[in-house]
């Protein structure tokens, strides 16, 4: 099998879908003739032209609308938001038009769009370019939002995003794009709702998702030096979520850690674990921990800009902690 | 099929007939959702249409609604109506029943129809403008004759919203026209106070699309700007911008008194109502007399007492409707 980059990945997804459907058009912010910010979609507009690969000015609650209203129109646009920093100058037409077009039309207009980026904590960018925002669009009912970790997973997650027929909000990690791994050529599709067990194990469940997942499996290596063996699932998908394998995984560890690198106050790592304590209570042999983004703004410091951030060390002091061992 | 414009009797008899019973028809069922709202038969938020049905009918008329498209804003009963929706499903949406437009899930703000092309309805000023230039997108990528409506308040027009959406339809030669219904209060503000300018017409120059201002009291100057905007906006790919100047005898919605404006500002614009004119207009032309106006008047108003009790008898939606619509 062929080693592929994310970014690589998220293009060939794109490729395979905008030859297969006509009504697919990408529109964003360099896009086109720079061949995209991160370089995800070049030489796309070399292949399928102008009128489907579109540049836009710096406005994104206007090419962001501008997707909601060709999708309940009839077309499929991918919007691409050069970061989610900057999709929150378009956070009404998610919130207030994409989400909830149909249930506000009485199931009469869909939004057949996805809404793509590059998410969460880069390198050296300081508090306003730097972040991951995945909580306030888990928030809303009417959007499915998605966080890959693996090449593999971006290219057919993409590819069932593009095809599916809700609002899909799909987040890419910025520091991702580089990573390379195993791609088929072949066409295949990975589902939303279903989390992958990355790792086997008893004693402890470690649950996360997208870039953090790298540092997980590195502190899972590491508590298994110790003697902790640890389950590690990588979730995917956030709406929906895949409740059963969580469920599933800390009935059987009794032991959970949770790392979600947005800020900790009403986040999705906090949401899962009040799932957790309500349907895995009788279970639970420790109170399930939660590393996540310390609770500041990012700084610009590389020092600093680490200890806000979820680390394997940290992650592998809650799995301790879980187990009485710190 | 829309009307056109000759100068030929019959064909103006009937445009002017078809224009001034949707405007019958708009203010008749404004007045009776006025009284439902009285009494709590509608709840929420109910931003009424009266003063400004030229607006709707005009516009509206003269499209195709096989091809064409609407988009409007919170204040939408009006376009609605235009658009062929029927009293009865409106009001019954206004009841939040289950054979409303939506469902019951909108309300007041949110009516759609996917068949008579009507996509919202939307209750955040200005949300609905890139909306619609998207809805133009659509058009110009598949090559389809049609054209967008797009109306929003003159509250809309500091919205970046508006801004981004007119850069954005120049830039890609978009079949839109957007249609700024100034009826001169955002809510309780006069728009003189909050606006850089008075004309607001000239705000799309800055993009390069030629605005005009219209009067909103008279129907048929609606009606020709609306097409004369339109069929440039489907031949020659350009968009249109319109301010038709309009006026609410209302206030903002069924909560606002409107102490902000005073008794004679009201009654002097009363005294140009567009229907009124109209019925001048086509008395004067042997259109219509006045006792074929009683018979139409009568009959109008037949059709929204129905709707009410169309709305009244019709079932609530079902409690397990709630989690339905949601995600396809």
């Amino acid at each position: 099998m062929a080693e592929k980059s994310m970014r690589e990945a998220l293009r060939m997804a794109m490729d395979e879908e905008m030859a297969r459907d006509k009504n697919i058009i990408l529109l964003g912010e360099e896009v086109a003739q720079y061949n995209g910010a991160y370089k995800v979609s070049q030489g796309l507009l070399d292949k399928y032209g102008p009128e489907r690969v579109i540049d836009t000015p710096i406005s994104e609650e206007g090419f962001t609308g501008v997707g909601v209203g060709a999708a309940m129109a009839g077309l499929r646009p991918i919007v691409e938001w050069m970061t989610f920093n900057f999709a929150l100058m378009a956070i009404d037409q998610i919130y207030s038009n994409a989400s909830k077009m149909r249930y506000m039309s009485g199931g009469q207009f869909g939004v057949p769009a996805v809404f793509r980026g590059p998410n969460g904590p880069a390198e050296y960018l300081a508090a306003q370019h730097s972040q991951a925002l995945q909580s306030i669009y888990a928030h809303v009912p009417g959007l499915k939002v998605v966080s890959p970790s693996t090449p593999y997973d971006a290219k057919g997650m993409l590819k069932s995003a593009i095809r599916d027929d809700n609002p899909v909000i799909f987040m890419e990690a910025e520091l991702m794009y580089g990573w390379k791994g195993e791609v088929p050529d072949k066409e295949y599709l990975i589902p939303f709702g279903e989390a992958a067990v990355k790792q086997k194990g008893n004693d402890v469940t470690l649950l996360g998702f997208s870039k953090p997942m790298s540092v997980i499996l590195e502190a899972a290596g590491e508590l298994t030096k110790e003697g902790i063996n640890a389950e590690v699932i990588d979730l995917r998908s956030l709406r929906p979520l895949d409740e059963h394998s969580i469920y599933a995984s800390v009935r059987k560890t009794n032991r959970c850690v949770i790392i979600d690198e947005a800020w900790p106050f009403a986040s999705v790592g906090s949401h899962i674990g009040w799932l957790i304590s309500k349907n895995c209570f009788d279970f639970l042999d420790a109170p399930v921990e939660l590393v996540s983004s310390e609770d500041v703004p990012m700084p610009y410091n590389h020092t600093l800009e680490l200890a806000a951030q979820p680390s394997a060390e940290k992650i592998i002091r809650a799995a301790r902690r879980t187990l009485y061992r710190e | 099929m829309a009307l056109s414009r000759k100068k030929n009797k019959e064909s103006n008899k009937r445009l002017s007939l078809k224009l001034f019973r949707t405007m019958l028809l708009i203010r008749r069922f404004e007045e009776r959702a006025s009284q439902m709202y009285g009494i709590r038969k509608i709840g929420g938020f109910c931003h009424l249409y009266i003063g400004q049905e030229a607006v709707a009918a005009g516009s509206i008329t003269s499209l195709d609604l096989t091809k064409d498209y609407v988009v409007s804003a919170y204040r939408d009963h009006g376009q609605a109506l235009a658009c062929g929706l029927s009293p009865d499903e409106l009001m019954a949406e206004l009841f939040g029943k289950k054979t409303g437009c939506s469902k019951g899930k909108g309300g007041s703000m949110h009516f759609f129809s996917a068949e008579k092309h009507m996509l919202g309805g939307n209750g955040i000023v200005g949300s609905q403008i890139p909306v619609a230039t998207g809805v133009a997108l659509k058009l110009k990528y598949k090559k389809e004759p049609g054209v967008v409506l797009c109306f929003f308040g003159d509250g809309a027009i500091h919205q970046g919203a508006f801004h981004e959406s007119l850069n954005l339809a120049k830039i890609w030669d978009l079949p839109i026209v957007y249609i700024c219904e100034n009826n001169q209060y955002g809510m309780g503000t006069d728009f003189k106070r909050v606006s850089s300018v008075t004309e607001l017409s000239i705000t799309s120059s800055a993009y390069g699309i030629a605005g005009e201002q219209v009067d909103g009291m008279d129907v048929m100057k609606v009606y020709d700007a609306v097409s004369r905007k339109t069929a440039t906006a489907r031949n020659d790919h350009v968009p249109g911008f319109l301010e038709i100047k309009t006026y609410r005898y209302k206030g903002h919605s069924m909560s606002d008194p409107a102490t902000y404006r005073t008794k004679e500002e009201v009654a002097a614009y009363k005294e140009q109502d567009p229907i009124l004119l109209l019925k001048v207009q086509m008395i004067k032309n042997r259109e219509i007399t006045e006792e074929k106006y009683k018979k139409l008047d009568n009959e109008i108003k037949e059709i929204c007492r129905n709707a009410v009790s169309f709305a009244e008898g019709s079932e609530e939606p079902l409690v397990e409707s709630l989690y339905k619509d949601i995600i396809a």
